[in-house]
């Protein structure tokens, strides 16, 4: 069977994706957590020497009536800094002179909502896979605080975020559940909590209350730390503070436990304004625990002390006489207990410490040699010897110091469990990853192998289906595969994501392995029996490399490598932008002695008439066969083209490598990213500040200009019209959701979601896409209609343009406009007059699209994915739609660049093999960086940055490559139309 | 191509290495607190100003290309004076290029135009030297095939991995060591300045070995 290299590259793609997806199910298991029946155990009795201590049953509640107040992404600063000092004067005064104990909590990486939530309710380390299950959040199953207070019978009513209540749904009498998606409203959200208020504080009927606000963390996803809608926020909490403290002051008279009052952030804010990443901002929250049981006196001053944010759930099922959630890894925060008698005390701690010591035991094996379980054993023994004394009432100086001893102990042995149990947050699938580890390989070398036949002028690969030689090692393989499977799955305790798997999804796991392994073996013997072939008539070509394969080669193998270090993944868009800098100066050299060649008139144009795949001729060395099967149907470079040219058009091609770098390092400045750099401000933040709203108006209706501009002028006339409208609805939609102001508009009207102003806009792209896919289908029936085949995808592409301006943030549409000029001045001046090989065109187009994604804005962390282009139109969460736009959004700069490589080589024409080559080379050079890194991210998985750095880079890569996998298969789409026609 | 030809280009090109290693022995005899990564700009200064007085003494005294016929004071003057104006645009031209690669446009200028003067000093003060103001004969050496005799050759090489050794350099810049030598421009000058060497070395090294291969239109 004979196949288009196009149409295989876009298979080993898609099943690469299968590869990866495995790998990442192996690579992000399910969380630490205890397997043991949730209601079975009884507590741990006090340890007792003798048979007269018997304290078996849990202490009693040392507090009545617990209210939550959870201020989303409320950072350790706008509580104890200089912002809590302006804005939260009550709070300051509890914090520094009230009843109070304050603490930073350190949240766990990733510095999401909903894995931080239940780090605070079940005190685990919730995986870093809860950041993808974030948008569409199960039921919480684990042993939870909210669990327990339900089953002890407490009275639990919630308002805030909805994420609570699909956590834990039936677990309150009453609840006013909140959206968290329209990240642009800040007022209602937090309205809809406090107007409950007033009535719930007057009721007695409850024992838990839980607030959670998101005004606070919305407000940094628009505007960042730094804006002055923050301190509003921050001083309507005090005000919300202060009214539930003297209520619960008031009524307090009339019980006898105090009650408490924590008021905690689930995360901080980077100083961009997002959240997920490891960064000291984003993990640094506020926590004060408020209660009448904290009074100290007069000179009596507490420091904010460190702590873990897991640390809470022990301490609030303490507090309200629960059990400790069992998979928590957090230790009781002493200073809450600190005013018990020391029996209690110590009681407290003995049980914190007997349950690490059970998860410890259920989930490490050699559990004897932590040193937290020496400790623990020594503390216990001491333990039980204070209590015999303790019952014989000894001399009360000689109990305290013995008591004293025992607690440290306690602390310390609490302190080594929790840090040996954190450690063992991470537990790797080895076998699901290293089946999908192959898989990738596989499908990288048989990639590899097989550039020979894919680029040669036919395009077209054999796929050797039934020869029997590959067929029997085919069979040979399976069986043996299929009985290491049964082998493996029986001996493993079966934790396994493959195991768990169905016998026919297993199964075909297992074909897909031989079957890419047979098909790897015989490109191999393929080209050996070539290289025999051909070493019996050497090869004339003594073809030379230009700088510029030379360059791309060494760029590509530079990145890949590049990856194993983490400071170069938090800055990986230093590393594209020098490469496409780079890569312009080479242009630049090029152009220049093409277009001055030297005195003594000896031909100088770089030879590169048969080095198209001179990138990939390094992975084989020798295997290059003849001459003609190299040529990718492209004319030699003639240097009298350039010669020819004369006046401003030869100055401007002079120039044109100038001007792109010019672009580059504006765009650059545009957007900080990654991580060192990132406080710096840009001429983004600058535009963003609401002081500036009348110049990003005026730059983002120059922006829109310019797109009709540059797109118009290859669109007929129906799209003209329908991209001109769409363009009108993105300013409109921008001005009515506040960004941007009319010219007759003062000030700022009531902001509204613009749903209407954005469907407008989603109806012309659509409009123009589908004109667009009309003529490209007409072109298809009416063979040879090649200007019809041309209009229809730059249809297309201004489709995506458009759909791309209305995403973007207002201030990144810059990007956008000088995306398209340097598009334009490329084809124009550069890739058409030098006539560059198909493939040295796909690498450029590839660096300008990574280089551009992160021109956008993005980074390799989690905090700076644009999760409100996702609700751009729609008044609900709608998890596909959103799903779909956000994705496009964050990779709209590589997308929009694969769309002009299609464009580009369509009118161009050289040769109708050009899209296949293409599409191989594309696919090529995107899932050589995804295969490697998922072997150094294998290597590298007890690197101390492995769930802040390493893996939100894999997420990434896992991202692109689907959106590869989407890009080849639109490729061979196009080409498929083109053998038609 | 003589033996004796590349003798000399050796020993000039160690005249070359040393006077660099002098510039960073000798001033800390004379000034406080020299090191090379304390008061970089100082010693900046004091290497490329070296280099370039190395580079014309072996010049006027090697004399490798054939004088021009026309030799009169004028001539020398205004020939002077378009090396200069030629050496100066070339470290504007630097800096623009450094600038567009992302470095700061407004803080540490000073920082970034002497590592244009350093990068200058070491390949367009060779080329001036060489070629003089002619910029289609630096065209010729720089394009394929275009080189005439062993100088030119070995400027080729030396400006190359001058180039190369100041693109590598900039490359530990973005790790979060927080070492002295990560701070710009140090790391890019350092990389220019072991670009050079290892030019000057492996340039003769490189001619020699290749002597029979080499075949220069003029000899
Ligand atoms: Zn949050
Ligand atoms: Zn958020």
């Amino acid at each position: 069977m004979r196949l288009g290299s196009g149409a295989f590259a876009a298979g080993c793609v898609v099943v690469e994706v299968l590869g990866v997806a495995l790998f990442l199910r192996g690579f992000f298991p399910a969380p630490v957590f205890s397997g043991a029946e949730r209601q079975a155990a009884s507590p741990a009795p006090e340890p007792s020497a003798g048979a007269s201590s018997n304290w078996t049953d849990l202490p009693p509640p040392l507090f009545s009536k617990l209210v939550i107040m959870l201020v989303d992404a409320l950072r350790d600063d706008f509580v104890f800094g200089s912002k809590g000092v302006k804005f939260m004067p009550y709070t300051t005064y509890l914090v520094e002179k009230g009843s109070s104990l304050s603490f930073v909590a350190e949240a766990k990486p990733p510095t999401v909502t909903m894995p931080r939530i239940k780090a605070l309710l079940t005190g685990s380390l919730p995986g870093f896979i809860d950041v993808v299950r974030n948008l569409n959040s199960p039921t919480l199953l684990e042993d939870n605080v909210i669990t327990r207070a339900k089953a002890a019978g407490k009275r639990i009513i919630f308002y805030g975020d909805e994420t609570w209540v699909k956590l834990f749904p039936k677990h309150f009498v009453e609840y006013d559940g909140t959206t968290s998606f329209f990240v642009s409203d800040y007022t209602e959200v937090d309205n809809n909590v406090t107007r409950h208020l007033d009535k719930v504080l007057k009721r007695q009927d409850w024992d838990v209350l839980i607030l959670h606000f998101l005004g606070l963390d919305h407000i940094g996803h628009i505007s960042g730390p730094s804006s002055p809608l923050i301190g509003h926020k921050l001083s309507e909490m005090d005000s919300i503070l202060m009214k539930i403290h003297t209520s619960l002051l008031s009524e307090e008279r009339d019980t006898l436990l105090p009650r408490l009052l924590v008021l905690c952030g689930d995360h901080g804010m980077s100083e961009a304004g997002g959240h997920g990443a490891s960064s000291m901002e984003e993990v640094n929250t506020a926590l004060v625990l408020i209660s009448s049981a904290f009074e100290r006196k007069p000179g009596d001053v507490r420091h904010p002390t460190r702590i873990q944010q897991t640390d809470l759930a022990a301490t609030l099922s303490i507090g309200l006489g629960l059990p400790i959630p069992k998979s928590s890894t957090g230790s009781l925060i002493f200073p809450v207990v600190e005013r018990r008698p020391l029996r209690e005390q110590l009681r407290f701690l003995h049980l914190n410490a007997v349950q690490l010591i059970k998860l410890l035991q259920e989930n490490v094996p050699s559990y004897e040699k932590e040193p937290g379980f020496e400790q623990f054993k020594v503390s216990e023994r001491s333990h039980r010897n204070w209590i015999r004394l303790f019952l014989e009432e000894n001399s009360s100086e000689a109990l305290s110091n013995l008591g004293a001893k025992v607690r440290r102990q306690y602390l310390d042995a609490l302190r080594a469990l929790r840090l040996s149990l954190s450690r063992r947050a991470a537990q790797y699938d080895v076998y699901s990853m290293a089946a999908g580890t192959i898989l990738v390989l596989e499908v990288l070398a048989l990639l590899l192998l097989s550039v020979p036949q894919a680029l040669s002028r036919r395009a077209e690969l054999d796929v050797p289906l039934l020869s029997p030689v590959f067929s029997l090692l085919f069979c040979l393989l399976l069986l043996a595969l299929v009985a290491l499977h049964g082998v493996v799955c029986t001996a493993a305790d079966s934790s396994c994501y493959l195991c768990s798997l169905p016998w026919l999804a297993a199964g075909g796991v297992m074909v897909l392995i031989s079957a890419l392994l047979c098909a790897a073996m015989s490109a191999l013997t393929g080209i050996f029996a070539n290289g025999k072939c051909l070493s019996q008539n050497p090869p004339q070509c003594t073809s030379r490399w230009s700088e510029l394969d030379l360059l791309s080669l060494l760029g590509t193998v530079g990145h890949v490598l590049s990856l194993g270090a983490s400071s170069f993944i938090e800055e990986e868009h230093q590393t594209w932008y020098f490469l496409v800098n780079t890569l312009c100066l080479a242009l630049c050299h090029q152009l220049c002695r093409n277009c001055f060649p030297g005195d003594d008139g000896a031909p100088q144009r770089c030879p590169h008439t048969e080095d198209e795949c001179g990138r990939v001729a390094v992975a084989l060395p020798g295997k290059r066969a003849g001459p003609e099967r190299w040529e990718l149907g492209r004319v030699p470079t003639d240097p009298a083209s350039l010669e020819a040219l004369r006046g401003p058009e030869r100055w401007m091609v002079l120039a044109s490598p100038w001007l792109v770098l010019a672009c580059c390092r504006l765009l650059r400045s545009l957007n900080q990213t990654g991580v060192q750099w990132a406080p710096r401000p840009g001429l983004g933040h600058w535009l963003t500040s609401s002081d500036h709203k009348t110049e990003l108006s005026v730059l983002a209706a120059l922006s829109l200009t310019m797109i009709f501009v540059l797109v118009q002028k290859r669109c007929s006339v129906t799209s003209k019209v329908a991209m001109a409208f769409g363009l009108l609805g993105v300013y409109c939609y921008r001005a009515a959701i506040g960004n941007v102001l009319f010219p007759w508009q003062q000030d700022s009207k009531d902001i509204s979601k613009g749903i209407t102003e954005a469907r407008f806009v989603y109806v012309f792209a659509l409009g123009i896409l589908f004109t667009g896919s009309k003529d490209l289908l007409k072109s298809q029936i009416i063979a040879a209609d090649f200007t019809a085949r041309t209009a229809g995808l730059w249809e297309i592409h201004s489709g995506f343009v458009l759909l791309a301006a209305l995403l973007l943030r207002p201030h990144s549409l810059p990007v956008l406009v000088l995306g398209l000029v340097i598009q334009t001045i490329m084809t124009r001046f550069i890739w058409r007059p030098l006539r560059h090989s198909v493939a040295e065109v796909t690498v450029m187009h590839y660096w300008f699209g990574q280089a551009f994604f992160y021109f956008q804005g993005n980074s390799n962390s989690i905090a700076t994915v644009d999760i409100s282009a996702g609700f751009v139109g729609l008044d609900a969460y709608m998890e596909i739609p959103a799903i779909f736009l956000t994705a496009f959004a964050t990779y709209s700069g590589p997308l929009l660049w694969a769309s002009h490589l299609v464009n580009f080589l369509t009118s161009e024409a050289s040769s109708g093999a050009a899209l296949r080559h293409a599409c191989f080379c594309y696919a090529l050079i995107c899932s050589a960086p995804a295969s490697v890194y998922i072997v150094l991210v294998t290597s590298l998985r007890y690197h101390l940055f492995i769930w802040s750095v390493f893996s939100p880079k894999l997420l990434y890569e896992a991202m692109h490559l689907l959106i590869t996998a989407a890009v080849c298969i639109f490729f061979t789409a196009m080409d498929q139309t083109n053998t038609q026609s | 191509m003589k033996d004796t030809d590349i003798k000399k280009l050796l020993y000039t090109h160690l005249l070359c290495i040393f006077s660099i290693i002098l510039s960073i022995f000798i001033p800390s005899f004379f000034l406080e607190n020299f090191s090379i990564l304390e008061t970089h700009l100082t010693w900046l200064c004091i290497c490329s100003v070296s280099v370039t007085a190395v580079n014309l003494v072996l010049y006027l005294v090697v004399k490798p290309n054939v004088s021009s016929k026309r030799s009169s004071l004028s001539y020398k003057v205004t020939r002077f004076l378009k090396c200069c104006i030629y050496f100066l645009t070339s470290c504007f031209f630097f800096h623009v290029v450094f600038v567009l690669y992302g470095a700061p446009l407004i803080e540490l200028v000073l920082e970034t135009f002497s590592l244009a003067v350093i990068l200058s000093t070491f390949t367009t003060v060779p080329c001036l030297c060489l070629l003089g103001p002619n910029w289609k004969a630096w065209l010729r050496i720089f394009s394929r095939n275009g080189v005439t005799s062993i100088w030119e050759n070995s400027l080729q090489i030396t400006t190359i991995s001058s180039f190369v050794g100041i693109w590598l350099g900039a490359f530990p810049i973005p790790l979060d060591w927080g070492r002295p030598w990560q701070e710009w421009p140090i790391s890019c000058t350092l990389g220019a300045t072991f670009g050079y060497v290892a030019g000057l070395v492996i340039s003769p090294l490189w001619i020699y070995w290749n002597r029979k291969k080499l075949t220069y239109k003029n000899n």
